[in-house]
């Protein structure tokens, strides 16, 4: 074997073991990225009842605490962020008048992900639909899609936000279920807000839940049923 | 061979120094260890940055000490508790120096959370 030959197998050993450690980092951030932490479950899907014989007219206790949480200024103007508000209908014939929340429904069908052209519009796994600020280039197809009017447009820049929830000018958002409390562990800031539990959150798809035997047990709808986009939140009492 | 190897480490290590020299000076604020080493993170923070968000946002994936959140909490200035208050702050400093552009904080707080829970109380 030639000498020059014996350099170049040297060599190629060399470059082979600098390659690896060359990976190391990457494969680690990896396996960190896919550690202890779960991921949200697709067997999981998050969902409201809400009780509108409990919901009290003029009370906005669970508009207030989104506002708290998530940093809105709490305005209601037609440029202002609103990912809750309070609602009062009166039935024409008989007079019944019924005082309800309304915030993003969280649809297994949702129009809003369907009319996104940047696919920053999503439903996660466990059925928290979202907007990825990051891909969002602020069209708002979405607003105009979503039957609810659930989804708010950041017109003015905005300063010290919530680290728990970034917002920005630009972008379209929305109730995000408070995502970021289900993360760990707590439930939404408007159903702990309210004082007459008219709100409970829970997983519609455990047995064990209460929202679950619930639903099986009260009658409740989904508003604007007609659509089939099969809302994750439910009224019951309309 | 060898003469070109002497060469050419002598004309790197002066470089080397010039480049350390003109480095800015941060504010990295308690600092203390990091999920890797200075200069990694120099090289690949915004690799990391960038897919933690994916994970964190469309999986919900949370890994704490990968989060822009716990940079800040380290990194933000003990003087006036954020990364990108002044020019020699812990993001702008070397952004400012690298003419990069960044737009994390358009969105995302750039103040340490126990700063801005004591704004909301005043």
């Amino acid at each position: 074997m030639s000498d020059i030959n014996t350099q170049r197998r040297q060599f190629l050993k060399t470059s082979a073991g600098a390659a690896a450690i060359a990976i190391a980092p990457g494969m680690m951030l990896y396996q960190t990225a896919h550690g202890d932490t779960a991921a949200a479950s697709s067997s999981v899907r998050w969902g409201m009842l809400i009780d509108t014989a409990q919901c009290k007219e003029g009370c906005n206790d669970c508009v207030n605490a989104c506002n708290k949480e998530n940093g809105l200024s709490g305005k209601t103007g037609v440029t202002d962020s609103q990912w809750i508000r309070k609602i009062e209908i009166k039935a024409v014939g008989s007079g019944h008048a019924v005082s309800l929340p309304m915030m993003c429904q969280h649809c297994e069908h949702p129009p809003c992900v369907d009319v996104c052209p940047t696919q920053a519009s999503f439903k996660r796994a466990d059925g928290i639909v979202l907007v990825d600020r990051h891909l969002c280039i602020g069209c708002r197809y979405c607003m105009m899609a979503c039957p609810y009017k659930a989804r708010s447009f950041v017109h003015e820049t905005l300063e010290d936000q919530n680290p728990d929830v970034p917002r920005g000018k630009g972008t379209v958002e929305a109730c995000s279920l408070c995502v970021h409390r289900i993360d760990k562990g707590q439930i939404p800031a408007c159903a702990e807000a309210c004082q007459n539990k008219a709100i409970l959150f829970g997983d519609l798809n455990d047995a064990n839940s209460e929202i679950y035997k619930k639903v099986r047990s009260v009658a409740s709808v989904q508003i604007r049923a007609d659509l089939r986009l099969n809302p994750g939140v439910r009224y019951q009492g309309l | 061979m060898r003469l070109l190897a002497t060469l050419l480490l002598c004309l790197c290590i002066p470089l080397a120094w010039a480049a350390e020299a003109n480095a800015p000076k941060l504010d990295t604020g308690k600092g203390g260890e990091c999920v890797k080493d200075t200069q990694w993170m120099r090289k690949n923070h915004m690799h990391m940055l960038k897919h933690q968000r994916n994970e964190t946002v469309r999986k919900g994936v949370r890994v704490e000490a990968e989060a822009l959140k716990a940079c800040v909490e380290c990194h933000a200035s003990t003087q006036d508790d954020s990364v990108t208050a002044r020019a020699d702050s812990f993001c702008v400093g070397c952004h400012r120096y690298a003419a990069v552009k960044i737009d994390c904080f358009e969105c995302h707080a750039s103040k340490r959370k126990e700063a801005l829970a004591n704004k909301d109380v005043k």
